[in-house]
């Protein structure tokens, strides 16, 4: 998909630009080369910083002149203010990072939304293969095996949904989606069965 | 370009500086180097502090030693600090030996030297000179100041302190406190020279025998601190000096030890005992999140508008990454935009000074995509 200006941006994440509001606070925690972050600050004149562990990465996003902190979801949020940023993406890293609770409780904490993509490990492929091979899946959106993987901590839509509602988050916007970003039904369950990949716009709950 | 050496400027002349010991200081002279030229909206000024045991030759060879600039490397025409683009400032601090105002200058009001007799300093001193120094060189605002170590203790304290005359600021491998262990290694080093017997209370100089001993065990041990075991492993291993076998005696047998022996024997030529014990005590009195209520994201409070850059060393024992990463939580606590990067490096402290292409490239992005944002390129 190209956009206003021509920058290319990954399906998924041009869905998470298109959600975010123009001139507001954005973290995106493991941002890789700026993608995200450049699109939103060139076109959405947001307030940008991220969060990568690559050099590499790092490199890039400051040679593009966007802010970004050398570092993990798991070790650098607890220094954030409360609610210092509108919106704090977690783009594909949750099944990745040590504590999964902790670091949905520091998305809310430190943004006012959270915008959290997984990839699903309920979906039909992954569950064929497990049951078929008796083996740890690997597939197109899972393509590493269980030895080398960063990904520690799989969940399945539903599994997500059980958390958000545990710790009391409110779902505002959930957006079931394949790698191609075509998206699919949004009824839990089925989206379960056949999304490989779904995006969830959190918030606190309001009384 | 226009390069011009051996800059001497007299600053506090009608105003004494006030230091933060509560002694007023006047006047105080400033030694310095340019490199570059300073362009017509005087908006391409970028001012680099030096470290401890450096000076004000940052991309000149120095007078004494001969050797290239400190950071020659990176500062020069067509560098990543480009002199065909930006007029570079460097001064020697307040305190120091290299022609600023210190304990070996003289005191007027006794036309001898100070020795101990000069007032203790601190960061924010020396910061205040160089600030008085910009003022005087008819500049407003800095297009960036950078500094490693002592240096970047003092790109933090121009955060704290001058905020509205920064647009960009880069500290490398500093911290903004001293801890104990910091505070004990440079207390080994000055009690070292106050046990020289040629220190004599400080007044030593004009005398034929100066502290030398002294100063270069000081120099030995924070020399030790600068490095990594890893490094000195890798360079001297436990091989043998110039021999085939241990002496059984206290010659230096092992390499590491006439390397130690050279490093002080050498820092005595350019450097002077009392400015040393000045400097490093100014260093053990940073705590710039002691001046506010403890919490250093309110030092930085009025810095929104500068754009920052931190690096650390992995193998930075001295001001290890987790002090930078401090200073980096608390900028953007206080919505200061950073960037922050943990160079992979096994040199040591002393990796800022020295070739590592992952740091460059870093600068590199960082200068340039400020000098975009700023209007020029």
């Amino acid at each position: 998909m190209t956009t206003p200006k021509g920058t290319y941006l990954r399906p998924d994440l041009t869905m998470i630009a298109d959600m975010i509001t123009p001139n507001s606070r954005v973290l995106d925690i493991g941002c890789d080369k700026g993608d995200l972050l450049n699109f939103l600050v060139k076109n959405k004149m947001v307030d940008g910083r991220g969060i990568e562990l690559s050099q590499q990465g790092v490199n890039e996003c400051v040679a593009n002149g966007l802010f970004v902190i050398q570092g993990d979801a798991d070790n650098d949020l607890g220094e954030y203010p409360d609610q210092s940023f509108d919106y704090v993406v977690l783009s594909r890293t949750l099944q990745a990072v040590k504590d999964p609770q902790k670091v949905l409780r520091e998305l809310l904490r430190i943004g006012k939304k959270a915008i959290v993509t997984i990839p699903n490990f309920g979906q039909w492929r992954v569950r064929v293969n497990l049951f078929t091979s008796g083996r740890m899946p690997v597939t197109k959106s899972l393509d590493k095996t269980w030895y080398n993987t960063d990904n520690i901590h799989f969940c399945t839509i539903l599994d997500l949904f059980d958390l958000i509602e545990q710790e009391g988050y409110v779902v505002e916007t959930f957006i079931p989606y394949n790698k191609d970003g075509k998206r699919v039904v949004k009824a839990r369950n089925y989206a379960n069965f056949f999304a490989d990949n779904a995006l969830f716009l959190l918030n606190k709950e309001e009384y | 370009m226009t390069i011009s050496n051996d800059n001497l400027a007299e600053l506090f002349k009608a105003n004494p500086l006030l230091l933060d010991c509560g002694a007023a200081l006047s006047p105080v002279n400033v030694a310095y180097e340019t490199y570059g030229t300073l362009n017509a909206e005087k908006s391409n000024a970028i001012l680099i502090c030096h470290a401890l045991t450096g000076d004000q030759y940052v991309a000149s060879p120095h007078p004494l030693t001969k050797k290239p600039g400190w950071w020659s490397r990176i500062v020069g025409p067509k560098k990543i600090i480009d002199t065909d683009k930006y007029f570079v400032i460097c001064s020697n601090v307040l305190g120091s030996c290299m022609g600023t105002t210190g304990p070996s200058s003289i005191n007027p009001k006794t036309d001898k030297e100070w020795c101990l007799d000069f007032p203790v300093i601190t960061i924010r001193d020396m910061v205040k000179v160089q600030a008085e120094l910009i003022s005087h060189l008819g500049i407003d605002t800095l297009f960036a100041v950078i500094g490693g170590s002592m240096g970047g203790m003092q790109v933090l304290e121009w955060l704290a302190n001058y905020p509205k005359r920064l647009n960009s600021a880069i500290a490398l491998a500093t911290t903004a406190k001293h801890t104990a262990q910091n505070i004990a290694f440079h207390e080994v080093g000055r009690q070292s020279i106050m046990a020289d017997a040629n220190w004599n209370g400080g007044q030593y100089y004009g005398q034929k025998e100066l502290p030398g001993k002294g100063l270069s065990v000081a120099r030995m041990t924070a020399h030790i601190t600068y490095l990594s075991e890893d490094a000195l492993t890798r360079k001297f291993g436990r091989n043998l000096q110039e021999r085939d076998a241990v002496t059984f005696g206290f010659d230096a047998d092992f390499q590491v030890e006439s390397y130690l022996r050279h490093q002080g024997f050498t820092f005595i030529d350019r450097f002077d005992a009392n400015s040393y014990l000045y400097i490093t005590r100014a260093m053990d009195y940073l705590d710039i999140a002691g001046r506010h209520n403890n919490r250093l994201a309110e030092a930085f409070q009025h810095a929104k508008h500068v754009k920052c850059c931190v690096i650390s060393f992995t193998s930075d024992w001295l001001y290890p990454t987790a002090e930078n990463k401090q200073i980096v939580h608390a900028l953007n606590a206080s919505g200061v935009p950073v960037s922050f990067a943990e160079i992979d490096s096994p040199h040591g402290h002393d990796s800022f000074l020295l070739d590592l292409p992952e740091m460059d490239k870093m600068l590199d992005g960082f200068i340039k995509s400020c000098a975009q944002s700023a209007g020029f390129n």
